[in-house]
């Protein structure tokens, strides 16, 4: 196991997806290895930071054109 | 979706303004669209890059919808069959857009020596990912770092990580199968990190 392999299975890894065996040889990885923990730290703050930055708190759009709301009343009037 | 064992109930506004819908009721139709309209556009925006394009697929979602209307089994609330239309209007979109070759991820990805050792050793991000994305700032660039990404990786992190959509939702969505849904947005995933890394290491200052 080296930092590529780890990398490659990181996904798998934090989802539960490996197999027992595979999974004791990531753990023992991880316990030597300071730049896996702070690629896999980093890793699932990426995923938070993406969804928070597009969350539903996200600034709501207050530019909706009129024209564009006038021209979906009238496509349902036809 | 509802919890485990406790059916989704339609709340009674919903249920209102459903059967006011179905009426054919003009003015209740122009509340709805007017009142979801922000929202629409806001989930179009996400996943186009063009404003025309996100406008176009807000107008198709809300066209699906009224000829679905009849068809909404009350098992989501009126906002959330809403939101789902517009992803999948924006995916119809994208679809019927997408001309040129896959653009590859690859040179965007961490590279390791020989070795399998890291060629940059990892450092530890100065600030956490919740507290950081306070900033409006990091938001904006964590929006448009995402928005960077080829084409297809965005889409599926936007699905998956944005959207919460199932592995298999998503997979389906986009026509590929599960495992290359897997593959793509692990992918995605550490291409965005390597894009965020500079910004985040600097974000509270250098943790040497």
């Amino acid at each position: 196991m080296n930092c590529r392999e780890f990398t490659e299975f990181l996904m798998a890894y934090l989802d539960g997806e490996l197999p027992e065996e595979t999974r004791s040889t990531f753990d023992f990885h991880l316990h030597g290895c300071q730049s896996c923990v702070n690629y896999m730290e980093s890793y699932q703050a990426t995923v938070a930071l993406g969804r928070a930055a597009c969350s539903e708190d996200a600034p709501m759009p207050d530019d909706v054109p009129e024209a564009l709301v006038e021209a979906i009343l009238a496509a349902r009037r036809k | 979706m509802s919890a485990a064992g406790a059916p989704f109930a339609l709340p009674p506004e919903d249920a209102a303004l459903l059967a006011q819908l179905r009426a054919g009721e003009g003015a209740a139709y122009e509340l709805w669209v007017r009142a979801s309209a922000p929202r629409m556009l806001r989930v179009a925006r996400r996943f186009m890059r063009n404003e025309q394009d996100a406008q176009d697929v807000v107008q198709d979602a809300f066209l699906l919808a009224f000829r679905h209307l009849a068809s909404f089994d009350g098992s989501a609330r009126l906002s959330t069959w809403l939101h789902r239309i517009a992803v999948n209007a924006a995916l119809m979109k994208l679809r019927s857009k997408r001309r040129h070759p896959e653009e590859s991820i690859d040179e965007r990805l961490p590279r390791f020596h020989a070795d399998g050792q890291h060629e940059h050793a990892p450092t530890a991000w100065a600030a956490r990912g919740d507290a950081a994305v306070e900033s409006s700032e990091l938001r904006k660039a964590v929006r448009a770092a995402i928005d960077e990404l080829p084409e297809l990786y965005r889409d599926v992190l936007l699905l998956r990580d944005i959207e919460e959509l199932t592995t298999e939702e998503a997979a389906v969505a986009l026509g590929i199968t599960v495992a290359a849904l897997k593959t793509r947005l692990h992918r995605a995933r550490l291409a965005l990190r390597e894009r965020l890394d500079d910004l985040m290491r600097e974000l509270g200052g250098s943790p040497e």
